[in-house]
């Protein structure tokens, strides 16, 4: 019985033999594939391509793209010169971060600095890389207590914090966008391509992660609502606007400044005198020589000014009836 | 076939739900055709510029249910500007004066006013169900002209849109006459709602399933709609702050044990996390379980809960869980075949959470996953391997890493094998996002291995136009390809620009094709829509074949170039 098997069997490796041989300089899997492939094709597909002139052997493949590395085309990403760019983002962090008026992520103001060198393979990543270290120092948390949400939200049980609803942290990296505003604001990596070396003061890239908006605000907002027991107390600042009725423009505080109400109102007070130096100057005295705290702030006690804020259900409260903290 | 009368074969094809086999069954010969358009209720238009209402009406007269797709999907990463496109108006528009008699409508990344839902709402008698995935444009307004208008209304689900809250007096809308709602979601609105109305509404609502509420839902009214839903099989809860020792919390964990039939839960957009106990009597029975909108919830407690939820199949949570979180799920929950680990904090400095060492425990303890979505810091070729091995059934695969070039930490090599592995081993994935450094190797393994892959995802990969050219010359089935900061040029992209015809869209953003190049492909395929958006506006000045196209979105469609596009989008 063995002899015809071990015929048959020897036919079978030469037929084997054969094909290899005919396949030629394609790996047996390769062709394997690509023929599995023409077989299943459903013909819907209009695909008029050739596949197997792709599929050149993968080892060579492997080699040229190899070589390639060293010439290949690099994005136009202001990557190549990272080095001198670190010292502008530097610059840029400190001093111009906040008056970006197009991206409503800002870095946190208080003077980080993107840049850290890093080592990077490829060149046409660079730029990226170096973006994200930016991101790495920016702080996604702050430990306000208070709602900030630029439409109107209800605020978390969490204190007794009835400061007004358009509080804006500094800290917060990941800003919620209004939803109008934010869309006008012309896609900075667009500048990629065209070489325009415009630095990463556009230093966050835009849609990375991969989040859905609305994910990436909801959290924001929550992770403004959370304790301070989770340990996410950084160096937040909370800032406030105060408006002045008549002042030509409005003022912002930092809460954290200050530990209780008196403090707060002695500043605010020195804030805004410079809007009734005029008046007082009306009455016939250099502001300079008497321009003193005690005067004026008889000045803005005789006046109509009472503080008052904004609180989570839109009314207008009077400052001081609840406990500081 | 056409031995039987056409009554026959509409039963016959009554069996067919499916949009594929449906369109297939419409293939097959004139009459088939025929009788397959009349007696269609669904249909799916996966981007909305593809056909025309009007052709739509025309085909399927019949049509009970549309399914919308509108903006790209890099859109939901503010990669598309705002008045792109995806404007409902003209459909429901269309509709209205038809003689349609739509019943549902689902809408996905779409923008839709309160125009168009008041009309929606006034034109159609037996209007059940609005589904609005991932849409803009429409305030609380138009959700009250839902509720006051559709009479017969089922289904109001509202999923992570940007909706302009102006304070709930919507859910007031509803008639009293409504007790039809069999799942009411609306979890993404941010404002107040009028509670009492919501459990009057409950009450009455004695079909209801579903109901997810939003964060101005407190505690002590989700106990009150408890006891009057016991029979709700899907819960979303709003807030979840209390005192572990109140009436509330007591009469709370009562009625939380009589809902037996809760087999979804989500929400915790607020959470006191000491109070987690109530809620584990009906852990036991979970499939789904979204805990991704719940930052508070982390650590002993959350793990805690996990281990109660023994037949998890799906399960989306924040990457606070970590590593030694994800190996209690890997325990626990032996059922699971979705995972969705969501970055929680999305810029920050490596506080989290989750790495390559959590993935891989799942994929020892869970044999049956098969989609997966993990925003992790890092991860390596072997642990993608290692992945590869344990879990072959996966059909989407998404992973997203934080630093999107990071090479494998432990030998500093891209992750070329790790991905290859994956594409090698799971032979049904349609899926697939790539992060992590990568090269043109790992789209040669994508191309040579990847045979039902419908959609593909890439960002800061490759290192010339052979990636592309792989992946459309190997991935036959290819649908969806979007790309973004890749070095892809014109010659991979009209290496075969026939094969976009076979595709619903191709994306490309921050690459190297040119504006000559995408009007090479926009003259010889007239049946695509070639769009240029340039938001800076720099192609009206500089009209040079040469420059470097900042997006390019291409879509085939019978309806030739669109109307409605803003200024900044031209169609070549």
């Amino acid at each position: 019985m063995s002899p015809p098997l071990l015929g048959v069997e020897e036919e079978g490796i030469q037929s084997n033999v054969t094909l290899l041989g005919s396949s030629g300089s394609m790996e047996s899997v390769c062709q394997n594939s690509a023929e599995l492939k023409e077989r299943n094709y459903m013909g819907l597909s209009d695909c008029s391509s050739v596949d197997s002139s792709v599929f050149s052997p993968p080892s060579e493949e492997r080699k040229a793209s190899l070589n390639l590395k060293a010439t290949e085309l690099r994005l136009g990403l202001p990557g190549l010169q990272s080095p001198e760019r670190n010292p502008e983002l530097c610059l840029l962090s400190s001093s111009q971060l906040d008056e970006k008026p197009l991206f409503p992520l800002h870095p946190s103001s208080d003077g980080h600095c993107f840049a850290s060198q890093k080592n990077v393979v490829s060149g046409n990543k660079r730029g990226f890389s170096d973006a994200m270290d930016g991101f790495s120092e920016g702080k996604f948390l702050s430990d306000s207590k208070v709602d900030v949400m630029l439409s109107p939200r209800p605020s978390s049980n969490f204190g007794a914090q009835p400061m007004k609803a358009k509080e804006i942290t500094s800290q917060n990296v990941v800003h919620d966008r209004p939803h109008a505003a934010d869309k006008t604001r012309p896609n900075p990596n667009a500048s990629a391509n065209n070489n325009s070396g415009a630095p990463a003061n556009k230093a966050q890239v835009v849609g990375w992660p991969p989040i859905r908006s609305f994910r990436k605000n909801s959290l924001a907002s929550a992770s403004k609502n959370t304790d301070e027991v989770d340990g996410k107390a950084g160096p937040g600042a909370l800032f406030v606007k105060v408006s002045m009725d008549g002042a030509p423009y409005l003022r912002k505080v930092d809460l954290k400044n200050y530990t209780k109400y008196q403090e707060l109102s002695s500043a605010l007070e020195k804030m805004f005198s410079c809007f009734t130096i005029g008046q007082y100057g009306s009455h016939g005295t250099s502001s300079r020589e008497l321009l003193s705290e005690s005067k004026l702030k008889d000045l803005l006690h005789g006046s109509e000014y009472v503080l008052t804020y904004e609180d989570k259900d839109g009314d207008w409260m009077l400052v001081g009836d609840v406990p500081w903290e | 076939m056409n031995y039987f009368p056409d009554e026959v074969l509409e039963h016959v094809f009554d069996f067919i739900t499916s949009h594929k086999d449906r369109n297939s069954v419409s293939l097959v010969c004139k009459s088939w055709h025929k009788i397959e358009r009349y007696s269609r209720q669904r249909v799916f238009i996966g981007n909305c510029y593809s056909i025309s209402p009007e052709r739509l009406i025309a085909r399927f007269p019949g049509l009970k249910s549309l399914t919308l797709k509108g903006k790209p999907h890099f859109a939901d990463f503010n990669l598309v500007p705002h008045d792109w496109g995806g404007f409902v108006y003209p459909w429901i528009k269309a509709l209205a004066k038809s003689r349609i008699g739509l019943e549902e409508l689902r809408l996905k990344r779409m923008v839709v006013s309160d125009e168009s839902l008041e009309l929606l709402s006034k034109s159609f008698v037996n209007f059940k169900s609005l589904v609005l995935v991932s849409c803009e444009g429409f305030t609380t307004d138009g959700l009250a002209a839902i509720a006051a208008n559709c009479r017969f209304l089922r289904e109001l689900d509202l999923q992570e849109n940007e909706v302009d809250d102006h304070r709930g007096h919507w859910l007031s809308c509803f008639p009293e006459s409504c007790t039809s709602l069999i799942s009411l979601n609306f979890a993404c609105l941010r404002g107040e709602v009028n509670l009492g109305a919501l459990e009057r509404l409950v009450s009455r609502s004695p079909n209801l399933k579903s109901l997810r509420l939003n964060r101005a839902v407190p505690l002590d009214t989700l106990q009150k709609l408890l006891m009057r839903a016991p029979q709700l099989v899907d819960l979303g809860i709003g807030s979840y702050v209390h005192d572990p020792f109140s009436e509330v919390y007591n009469k709370l964990k009562i009625a939380i044990q009589r809902c037996k039939s809760i087999r979804s839960l989500s929400g915790f957009l607020e959470v006191a996390p000491h109070c987690m106990s109530a809620i584990y009597p009906i852990c036991g029975n979970l499939t789904f379980l979204n805990l991704s909108y719940a930052p508070g919830l982390h650590g002993n407690k959350l793990m805690k809960l996990i281990q109660h939820c023994r037949k998890l199949q799906r399960l989306w949570i924040l990457d606070c869980i970590g590593d030694k979180g994800l190996g209690v799920v890997a325990l626990t929950c032996k059922e699971l075949q979705e995972l969705r680990v969501f970055p929680s904090d999305p810029f920050g400095a490596g506080n989290a959470a989750v790495t390559e060492e959590g993935l891989v425990l799942v994929s020892a303890g869970c044999p049956k996953l098969n989609s997966l979505l993990y925003f992790c810091q890092q991860m390596t070729n072997a642990a993608l391997i290692t992945v590869a091995k344990n879990c072959p059934n996966f059909i989407r695969f998404r992973l997203c890493i934080l630093d999107p070039i990071k090479p494998d930490p432990v030998t500093n090599q891209p992750l070329d094998e790790g991905f290859g592995a994956i594409v090698q081993s799971c032979k049904g994935l349609k899926r697939l996002s790539l992060s992590g450094l990568l090269t043109d190797q790992v789209f040669l393994y994508i191309g040579m291995y990847a045979e039902q892959l419908e959609m593909l995802s890439i960002a800061f990969a490759a290192d010339s136009d052979k990636g592309m050219l792989y992946v459309l010359n190997g991935c036959k089935k290819l649908r969806k390809l979007e790309i973004r900061d890749c070095p892809f040029g014109d010659a991979a992209l009209l290496e075969d620009v026939g094969k976009y015809e076979t595709m619903r869209s191709l994306w490309m953003s921050s690459c190297e094709v040119t504006l000559g190049g995408c009007k090479s492909v926009a003259e010889k395929m007239p049946s695509l829509n070639v769009e240029i958006i340039d938001e800076c506006e720099q192609m009206e000045f500089n009209l040079d074949d040469k420059q470097k196209v900042d997006k390019m979105y291409l879509y085939r469609t019978l309806v030739g170039h669109r109307k409605d596009a803003p200024e900044y989008v031209s169609i070549l």
